[in-house]
């Protein structure tokens, strides 16, 4: 089974290959790119950058679940990532968690029904001079508090 | 304020991210001078005699790094600039990066020029997606202007630049780790030796260093290693960027000459507490740094003086802490990051960062049982200076500063 890789994402992968003295190195751009267009990493695509790269499929795999922002699995179109790390938690970080549990009706790592949120926590964002804060995606959203996340949500509709 | 900026010149400048802007105001001059008026071994002993210390967190003089660089291999050598930045409580690469990129691939043209690399890559956290497309954009204004590329400054030197984007996983801060995960696998450290200056980068010479350190290289080369010296301590010169957060008025980064005292930092510099809170601790060097009590903090911002003091000055990342913040809840949020982040190879950092936590939870759900307190203690003098990497004491030092000086608080 052999995932459907755009044309698009195969030129940038080749880009990126040129770049590195041995395929290994670009292992982790290469996924980028295919979770960037993809939204996860499946066990197809695992293979097929195997393949492209030419080394062992359990490479892939290793590096996909060791590092936390390789995606094994779909996530919401709004893949919320709030810190609740120490600066974050001095300025309300796990109130903000459990205040968009309740708004979503959901727990952390779970998605909403309609596919639209996820929520997860994470550790320092290096943004701790805005706490708290999360990432929507890849975008820093900072300094929130409960009008702010409400506002952030209904934008994010 | 700092009578010197050694770092954030020119930070109010819109435009300074941009090379226009950045050749204005005098930026590149500082490589042309070293690639035109020096000899890379001239480069060495200025920066030797500036003895610039790591901004990293171990505090290691950069000069002396690269002199351990093979000077005759007939392999590639390479330069790793670390911009990971991962310790919580840090934010400062992020600040330096999205101002000025110039300042910091100027700084790497002379690393490299001075220890002979031709390749160099910035190992960028992941989630700075954003900062990474800044350095790329700026990576290539410098290639279009001449300071990157086949013939840097018209002088014949070579130097390319990748920008290289990790993925999530502090560990991959440790030097060693961040060179495994640079060539596509898990950030798992290696046993040193052999140091990366000999064996690094697919088996080849490698510099790490750190973002901030690689920012001052410029000044030093300009204005000489007096200048920088003199801007400091005596043997810890030149300024350090602070990054202040938690309850304080202006939470922040601030450029200050390296000794300014942490109390001047927080109630001078940050505004003091905000909200009338009062400070009950201070954790001084991002978190791997072992607790100040309040009593501790008239203490100059230097390596010597923090590591007097049982602690360290790390990434110059300041925490503060109120007193209305139980200490089970900074010992809970320091027990729950090592576990999370302990890449699993070796046994007392994999299974002690784990118990730790198992107790520290126990404790906070008010299930704790007697002698848990001295039983967390016992765990991670049981991690320090046992494992392959520094995360193991990362860990250790700052549980032992916590269960140490607030035990009382803890037992209650
Ligand atoms: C667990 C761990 C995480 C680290 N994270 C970082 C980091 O994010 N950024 C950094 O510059 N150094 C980090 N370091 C320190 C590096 O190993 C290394 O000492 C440093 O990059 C060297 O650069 P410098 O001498 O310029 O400070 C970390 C060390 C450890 C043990
Ligand atoms: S000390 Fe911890 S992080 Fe370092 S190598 Fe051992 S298990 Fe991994
Ligand atoms: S602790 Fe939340 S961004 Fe650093």
């Amino acid at each position: 089974m052999s995932p459907e890789i755009s044309d698009k994402v195969k030129r940038q992968v080749e880009d990126i290959l040129s770049r590195y003295p041995r395929p290994q190195a670009a292992l982790l751009p290469v996924l980028h790119c295919l979770q960037k267009e993809r939204g996860f990493i499946s066990p197809a695509e695992e293979q097929w950058v195997a393949e492209r790269l030419r080394i062992k499929q359990i490479r892939v795999r290793e590096v996909v679940t060791f590092y936390t922002m390789f995606l094994q699995r779909p996530v919401g179109r709004y893949h919320l990532q709030v810190c609740t790390n120490l600066s974050c938690a001095l300025e309300g970080g796990d109130d903000l968690q459990a205040y968009l549990e309740n708004r979503l009706g959901i727990r952390t790592g779970e998605t909403t029904a309609d596919g639209r949120f996820t929520l997860s926590q994470v550790e320092c964002l290096g943004a701790c001079d805005e706490a708290p804060c999360l990432m929507v995606n890849l975008d820093y959203h900072t300094r929130l508090d409960r009008d702010k996340v409400d506002r952030l949500l209904r934008e994010l509709d | 304020m700092t009578a010197e900026q050694v770092l954030t010149r020119d930070f109010e400048l819109e435009g300074l991210r941009h090379i226009e802007t950045y050749l204005s105001r005098g930026g590149y001059r500082a490589a042309v001078k070293a690639l035109k008026e020096m000899t890379p071994q001239a480069v060495l002993e200025e920066m030797k005699k500036a003895n610039l210390r790591g901004r990293g967190g171990a505090g290691f003089p950069a000069g002396l790094k690269w002199s351990f660089v093979p000077a005759q291999t007939d392999k590639p050598k390479y330069l790793c600039v670390n911009a990971d930045e991962g310790e919580p409580g840090t934010f400062k690469d992020r600040f330096l990066m999205s101002h000025n990129p110039h300042l910091l691939l100027e700084g790497m043209i002379i690393a490299s020029y001075c220890v002979g690399i031709q390749k160099a890559y910035i190992y960028i956290r992941g989630e700075y997606e954003a900062v990474a497309q800044r350095l790329e954009q700026a990576v290539a204004e410098a290639a279009a202007k001449g300071f990157l590329g086949s013939n840097v400054a018209g002088t014949g030197f070579c130097l390319d630049v990748r920008v290289h984007r990790g993925a999530g996983a502090y560990i991959c801060g440790e030097e060693t780790a961040l060179l495994e995960s640079l060539e596509g696998k898990r950030g798992h450290p290696r046993l040193k030796p052999p140091f990366p200056a000999s064996v690094g980068l697919f088996h080849c010479p490698t510099v790490i260093n750190n973002v901030e350190t690689i920012c001052n290289i410029p000044f030093i080369i300009l204005r000489g290693a007096e200048a920088f010296t003199g801007l400091g301590r005596p043997r810890d010169g030149g300024t350090r960027i602070f990054g202040v957060s938690g309850p304080v008025e202006r939470p922040g980064c601030y450029e200050l000459p390296v000794g300014t005292p942490l109390r001047e930092i927080i109630f001078h510099h940050a505004g003091g507490m905000k909200d009338g809170k009062r400070l009950k601790a201070v954790i001084p060097g991002g978190m791997s740094a072992p607790v100040l009590g309040e009593d501790e903090i008239d203490i100059p911002m230097d390596c010597e003086s923090l590591a007097a003091a049982g602690s360290m000055l790390g990434s110059g990342a300041i925490i503060v802490i109120d007193q209305a913040t139980p200490m089970l809840k900074v010992l809970a949020k320091v027990a729950k990051f090592y576990a999370h982040e302990s890449c699993g190879q070796c046994t007392p950092c994999r299974i002690g960062t784990s118990w730790i936590l198992k107790i520290v939870r126990r404790l906070a759900s008010g299930q704790g049982r007697k002698g848990d307190v001295e039983e967390i203690r016992r765990l991670a003098s049981g991690i320090k200076g046992l494992t392959l990497c520094p995360l193991g004491d990362a860990a250790a030092l700052p549980i032992l500063a916590l269960v140490t000086k607030f035990r009382s608080e803890l037992e209650t």
